[in-house]
This record gives structure tokens, sequence and C-alpha cells, in this order.
């Protein structure tokens, strides 16, 4: 089926398979790679996108579902790094590997947006959608609180 | 010499390139990144042309890295080495992904292979990459003073500068590359003409790693994010045993799906392999096979359970196997029957999984005649990769050209002589004639994955009469895990003794006088891999739980023993004094259990204390706080120290805590992140880390803290709750089972 939604900004069309997760057609129709594939289960939080927006797992999300809505990723949270969560997390240092952190990032953006100065005990809640093998947690709250306080 | 434009502005420039044993020229560009490295072939063979430096006229400094990225940051350290002796501007300097060719940029300190493991990047390259970069300062130097007439001494560099203080002069590196005249041979640097700790401008302090802003928007690439032209998409239905093979197909319902191009039965256990338009095509595929499978010849209906108990009484002596000397000291076993006293301790360790971020995949692009081909792909060995490519297609290596992609995650999986991941791909596209990107689902990573293996230990100790710990036998029954991954080296260089499964049997620091550690070697035909901590990780959960054991039977504080045991190791003292002072441990609070581990991993001394309390009804451990010292020689990038300790605690806690795969009737019993937990955010103590300085070389960071975990808390367990835990990972059902009477101290 064709699907028409907005990605970052620009009108997106893509024809696939109504239950195509919308993850495979970010990374491999539109070719933005930067929302990554982790688990395929909604477990891990590589996947995560903004829907209108609020946070999905854009692995649990089905293309025939996103008709009309806009759709945010990595590559559109912000144009140089200067979203408050990207800045922090480059003074923090955060990333290891990197793999999951596109997703991190995209939580702890939406967190802000609903939540601007959230408890340590919000946070730990919200972030434990994601995992990070690496283990990048101390830094990854860190980071959210510098980018609470600082803005 | 090679020459290659620049796109945006065709020009190609003049530049030095310098190496150890070779200096010539050569003509590099800019904006080559990882997948587009300048590449060494010149007119001079590699014996004689070893290039890790260019310098171009407007400055810019290119710096070849042998490491694979995986997130450990030596891609970024071995250049900055290189970069402080050579005095460079760190501002100037570009990395650049070396080649995969090991006679040149193979590490020394890793058996001359071009391999990112073992936490023996820093290690093994520190010394040489100090030189590389001395000697391209020196030419420099030598064409400065040429320039202006003056003796070499008067000159001296500032970052990316050469100035002679005499008559205010400089000169820029650049501007010196412009006319350099290069040596026949490479200068000679004696060790003392290096750079003193007191001089390092850039070891010790910290720069952010290349690839990290990339990790902030997005535009990092991994081997999964690469699309090439007319590619198509590939999955593969493996055997649980690597014996096994496809008996029958049923493949009429995945060849119904829209998008499937073919099926494919690969040879040699690969599995059937799915071609398809999109990847969802090929999973639904995939998913729709019906494939019987052979049984394993080896692990047949395993059981993991039944096995443990096998394993157990083998290490017990119960059932009578040969054993494979390890290690020995003094008069190994001898001294346990006139021993005052000895005492026996047995643990158990399950199987672990790496569950890596990125789902192992590879991308392959065969060529119509099948006699060369381009592959991407996230590995620990760019070489391994290389030769794994041409022997799969028959063809020659250099008919290989390999691209790097930074790495989702190694801990080990993405090292394997046969580079598994690979293999896949270089099939399909042989097949289809076009490139083919293989993705492995996060449920294949763990039917396809290579544990950790599962291990049965029995330490005896034997006591003297002043309550001196004089014997130690380890004995260790695990599979060989050397022999499955690696077996080039097992038979090579290991001679035929298992590495991977049994360092961390030695306990080189402690005075103990006679030891002996074995290795009871099993084949269950399980896939195995060294996994971050490798055999450290159920060694020292055996033999830091029974030091504990030991003292605590004995009345001694677990600090003190240690601290005893250590009288003759300064350095393994200052960490296990650091850890006591930032835990506390002196004044420990009542209601918390305190647990301590120490150990040496290859020279690195590391100590860690556990904080934990315990849920008494549902048996669940939570971890406060978890304290490390640690003293690494030289701290070439401090805060990565630290990030890659964060790290390597929290991957120990899952394999302490959480983390199991179990084998039953021949089948993995998990299969996703919702029954093979990893640890998250919420189960995150505070952690502290503290680098205890020293001026050694540097021997290796990224693993060190992983095997600390599980001991430290088992003896935090036995401090608060009286029992003594003895199984990986510490379960809520197995805290509950000791607590109930099971494992009494």
């Amino acid at each position: 089926m064709i699907v028409h939604f907005t990605v970052n900004g620009s009108r997106a069309e893509a024809d696939a398979p109504p239950e195509t997760p919308l993850l495979w057609v970010l990374r491999e129709h539109l070719k933005l790679p930067g929302t990554r594939f982790g688990c395929g289960a909604g477990l891990c939080g590589a996947c995560m996108v903004h829907i209108d927006g609020d946070r999905a797992f854009s692995c649990q999300t089905q293309l025939s579902g996103i008709e009309g809505r806009a759709v945010t990723t990595i590559e559109g949270l912000s144009k140089d790094s200067t979203h408050p969560v990207q800045k922090a997390w480059l003074k923090e240092q955060v990333p290891q590997c990197g793999y999951c952190q596109s997703g991190q990032i995209m939580s702890a953006a939406a967190l802000l947006k609903h939540s601007p100065h959230p408890t340590r005990d919000e946070i730990v809640d919200y972030m434990s959608a994601h995992i990070c093998r690496c283990g990048t947690y101390p830094r990854i709250l860190r980071a959210i609180e510098r980018a609470s306080r600082e803005g | 010499m090679l020459r290659r434009s620049i796109p945006e502005t065709g020009v190609t420039r003049r530049a030095l390139m310098i190496g150890a044993a070779g200096l010539s020229f050569a003509f590099v560009e800019r904006g080559f990144g990882l997948a587009d490295a300048i590449s060494p072939a010149s007119a001079a063979s590699p014996t004689t042309f070893n290039p890790w430096v260019a310098i171009a006229p407007d400055g810019l400094i290119s710096i070849m890295s042998p490491a694979a990225e995986m997130g450990q940051g030596s891609k970024t350290s071995l250049p900055l080495i290189l970069a402080e002796e050579l005095d460079a501007d760190w501002k100037d300097v570009r990395i650049v992904a070396a080649p995969p060719n090991e006679e040149i940029y193979g590490n020394p300190g890793f058996l001359g292979m071009m391999y990112t493991a073992g936490s023996a990047t820093v290690a093994g390259y520190y010394t040489p990459m100090r030189q590389f970069g001395a000697q391209v300062r020196r030419v420099i130097l030598d064409n400065a003073a040429r320039k202006w007439g003056v003796a070499v001494s008067e000159l001296r560099t500032e970052p990316s500068v050469v100035v002679h203080d005499k008559t205010g002069r400089r000169l820029s590196y650049g501007e010196i590359a412009s006319f350099a005249v290069l040596p026949p041979t490479a200068p000679q640097i004696n060790p003392d003409e290096l750079k003193r700790p007191g001089q390092f401008r850039l070891i010790g302090n910290d720069v952010t790693r290349f690839e990290l802003p990339t990790k902030v928007d997005g535009s990092a690439r991994y081997a999964i994010d690469i699309q090439v032209p007319g590619m198509l998409y590939g999955a593969l239905l493996t055997p649980v045993f690597p014996d096994s093979r496809a008996k029958t197909i049923d493949d009429a319902a995945a060849r119904a799906v829209h998008g499937v191009v073919g099926i494919y039965n690969l040879p040699n256990g690969v599995g059937v392999g799915v071609v398809a338009e999109t990847p969802w095509a090929a999973f639904t595929a995939k998913d729709a096979l019906r494939v019987s499978w052979t049984p394993s010849p080896k692990a047949g209906a395993f059981d993991s359970e039944a096995s443990m108990d096998r394993y157990a009484a083998i290490s017990r002596g119960e059932i009578s196997q040969q054993a494979t000397l390890w290690d020995k000291a003094g008069d190994g076993t001898d001294g346990l029957e006139t021993a005052t006293e000895t005492l026996t301790g047995e643990y158990r360790c399950d199987y672990a999984y790496h569950a890596q971020m990125e789902p192992l995949n590879a991308v392959a692009s065969v060529s119509e005649d099948g006699n060369s081909v381009e592959i991407w792909c996230g590995t620990q060995s760019q070489a391994m990769a290389v030769r794994v490519a041409a022997s799969t297609l028959g063809i020659d290596r250099s008919k290989v050209k390999f691209n790097e992609v930074l790495l989702g995650g190694g801990f080990g999986r993405r090292g394997p002589q046969d580079q598994d991941f690979l293999v896949g791909a270089l099939l399909l596209s042989r097949e289809v004639k076009r490139p083919i990107k293989v993705l492995w689902t996060r449920e294949d990573d763990i039917r396809n994955g290579r544990f950790r293996p599962m291990s049965a230990h029995r330490i005896e100790a034997g006591f003297g009469k002043g309550g001196e710990l004089t014997t130690w036998h380890h004995r260790v029954t695990t599979d060989n895990v050397s022999i499955f991954q690696d077996p080039g080296r097992y038979y090579g260089p290991f001679k035929q003794r298992d590495m991977l499964s049994l360092l961390g049997t030695e306990l080189p620091t402690y005075s103990i006088p006679n030891r002996l550690s074995e290795h009871f070697a099993v084949d269950s035909g399980v896939r195995l891999a060294s996994l971050r901590g490798i055999g450290f990780t159920a060694n020292k959960f055996a033999t830091e739980s029974f030091v504990d054991e030991s003292a605590r039977k004995r009345g001694i504080d677990p600090l003190e023993f240690r601290l005893s045991l250590t009288r003759n190791a300064p350095r393994a003292r200052a960490v296990l004094e650091a850890v006591a002072e930032m835990s506390n441990w002196r004044q420990r609070r009542p209601g918390s259990g305190y647990g301590l581990a120490y150990i040496d991993y290859s020279g690195t001394q590391i100590a860690g204390v556990a904080e934990i309390v315990m849920d008494r009804t549902s048996g669940e451990i939570r971890l406060k706080n978890f304290w490390v010292a640690i003293d690494p020689g030289v701290a070439v990038q401090p805060d990565n120290i630290v990030a890659q300790t964060e790290g390597s605690v929290v991957y120990g806690m899952g394999m302490a805590l959480s983390e199991q795969i179990t084998i039953k009737d021949g089948e993995i019993q998990q299969s996703n992140f919702y029954d093979y937990t990893v640890m998250r955010m919420r189960d995150l103590p505070n952690i502290e880390v503290r680098i205890v300085r020293s001026d050694g070389r540097p021997t290796g960071v990224g693993q060190m803290a992983t095997p600390l975990v599980a001991p430290a808390i088992g003896n935090a367990v036995a401090e608060l709750a009286g029992v003594r835990l003895r199984h990986t990972p510490m379960l809520p059902s197995r805290v509950l089972a000791a607590l109930n009477g099971g494992a009494r101290q």
C-alpha cells in the first residue's frame, strides 16, 4: 500500500506491505539509517522516533498506521546537533559504540518536552525502556539532567 | 606512488609519508573517512615501507589507526599517542583507517595481528606509535635545521611548529613538508629520547573521540546502514549447533512471500538463505521456512543443566578425566598434604551471550565473474575479514576490497577466525550476482550466539601453621573456547592450551607459594566465543569468592586478607587501599552488605567494592554503590578510562545477576531481550571510578572491571546474609535457595 506522511518536516511516501514496520521504511526506503534496529520487539529502544511529538518504537509501528502523521527521526531532531539533549550528550561524552544512542536521544528529547524538569526517578523510569549494552547509563542520566538544567 | 584527485577541487597534494622502516613520498587528499582510507600501496614494498603519517603542505596531518572502533576509543587513542611524540597539534590531525595489512599494521602486542580485542590495543601499540611519531618529528627537525643552516640541537617544537629561539624563526610542519627531503632509512629513536610523562601535551588530556559527534546526530555508519546500488537483502535460518545440516526444506510458503528473489541451502551449516527485495520480505520469508535439521553429532539433545552437574563432578574428581596443565607455581598441589588445614569451594557459571546492540550483519558485493568482492562488515579484525572473504570465494586476498565501518558493539563476538557473520553475505551475493546485505534478527543473533561457556570450578586451598595460605589448586571444567574461536592461534602460539577459558586462574600478585590450575576440557558442541573479560569472568568469580570465603572462615577481614596476600605487590595494594577509602570499607554502614574483589588483569590492577541490599522475600539483589579503583599504567585518555570502567561494571552486573543462556533438548531457551535480561537504567547503582596513577606502560582498560562484579556481589551477600552464592547469574531463585539453607557458609 502507498502511505503518505511527513518525515522531519518533509513529505514522504512509501509503498510497502501495510504491516511493514516504520523502522525498515525509514532505514531502507527513505535512507534514514540513524534510527536503528536492535530487537524488533519493542524491548531495546534503539528504533525510537517521535510520531506527532510522542515517542514511539518504530519497530512496533506499522506503515499502515502512519498515514498523515508526522515522524521525526534523529536526523531531524536538529539541523546541527544543537538540540539541548544533543549538546548535553556531547558535553557528557555519552556514546561508546553509539548504536543505541539515536533512540536514547529521541526518548530523552520526548521526556524533556513533556516534563522539562523531571526527577531522577522519572528519568530512570522513562529511560528504562532502552538498553545500552556498553553501559553508558551513568552518562545518559547526567546528560539528561544537564539538558534539563541548561535547556 | 599513489596519486588520487580530490573530487571537490581536482587538486592533488604533495605530502610526506614516513614509517618505521622506510620513508617515501605519497599524495594524500582531504576528507577521507573510515570508509575511504588512503591506501598505503606505493612503489615500495611493505617490508621497506611502513607508513603511518602523512603531512600535507597545508598542515593536515594524517595518521593511520589500525584499531576497530566499537566504542572503546582506541581508534582515537592510537593516533593520539603518535601525535604526542610527533608533537602535532591535535586540531591538525585526521585519523585514517589503516587498511587490512597485518605486515604493516598488526599489533606487536597481539601476535602481530590486526585484531582489536583483549583490551590489548593501546597496550600493544603504545611503544611503536610513540617511536613512529618521534621518527617523523626527527625528520622534520632535520629538514628545518638544513633549511635555516642551524644545528638541530638549537631547535624545539611547539604543536605542529618548529621553533628556532635564537632568531625567532618558525616553520609549520606543513611548510616543512612542502620542501622536506627524506633520509634513505628511518632515524633511530632511543627510548630515552621519547618524552617523559611530565612533557606530555596530549596523553593524559581528554579529547573527543573522532567519531563521537556522528553518534549524536545519527550520521554514524555501521555495516547495517550501508546501502549500495542494486542491493538485495538476505536472511538466514541456521541450525542451533554448527554441525547440524538442513535435512528437509519446505520453502513453498517462503517463496510465496512478495519480494522474495530466491532461497538457497548454503553449505557447511551456514544455513538456509533467503534473498529478497526488502528486509521485511526477507524476514517474513525466513519465518515461513519449514526446515528440519539433522541432529548434531556432537551436541545431540544437549541439556545445559544436566551437563553442569557432570562438569561439577569432573571438577570434583568424581568423574575421572585427563587435565591440561594451565599454570603452576612452586610445588603445585604438593603442599595440600602437609597443610595444617584445607578448605574447598565450588562455583558454577552459566552460558552468557554478548548482546551487542547491532545484530550481526554484513554487506558483500561479489563481482559478476566471481573473481573479486567488496565487503562492509563490523569486525574486530579487518585482516580476518579479508582472509575469510578470500577463502570463502576462492579468490586472492588482493581481490577483496574491505570497507571499514563502526561496530555497534563487539565484546568479542566480532572476532572469530571464521568471521561467521560475513559468510552468508558472500555466498548469497555470489549466488544472485548482486550486492547483498544479510541481516540477522535479534532472535538469529541469539540462535547463532557464540557464548561465554558454562563452567564448573573447584578450588582447594591449604593453610600453614600460622594460618598463611600456602597452596592453591583450581580445577576448571569447561569447553575449549580457543579451539572453536580461533584454531589458528590455538594450534599455533597458544600451544594447544585454552587461554580464552583459563586466563584468570593464575594469581600472580598473591603471595601463595604453591599453585596449580588445570583445565578439564569438555566438548559440548555448542558455539563459543571470547566475551568481554574472557575466562576472567568465570575464573574470578571462583577465585575472588573463594579468597573471601577463606578469609571469612578464618575470621579475617577480606580486605586485610588481600592486603596480606599482596604484600609483595605494591600496585595491587594501592588499588585495594584506594577502593577501601572510596567505599569507607573500614567503617561500613550496617544494613547493607559490602563485598570486595581484586584482579590483576594482564598487569592492570583493579579492585572493586559492591554495596548491596537484598529483598529476602523475592531473593532480589540490588546494588546501591559500586566503587572501582584502577591502575592501568599511563592513563592515555582518563575520561575514557572512567567511561569504559563504568560500562564494564554494568556489563559485569548483567552477567552476575541476570544474564543466562540455557539449552534444553538441543534448543537454546532464550530468544530476545524479554528472556535474556540485560541491565537497564533502573538497575544502575551509583558507580564511582578512581584512576590510581602510575607511569608504567598502559596495560588495558576495556574489560577489566567486568569480572570484578560477580565476586564483589557474592561477597557482599555473604557479609549481609551469611550465605555463599556459588552460581552465576545470582538469580532471585538461587538467592532464595541459598537463604533457605541450600548453601550455608
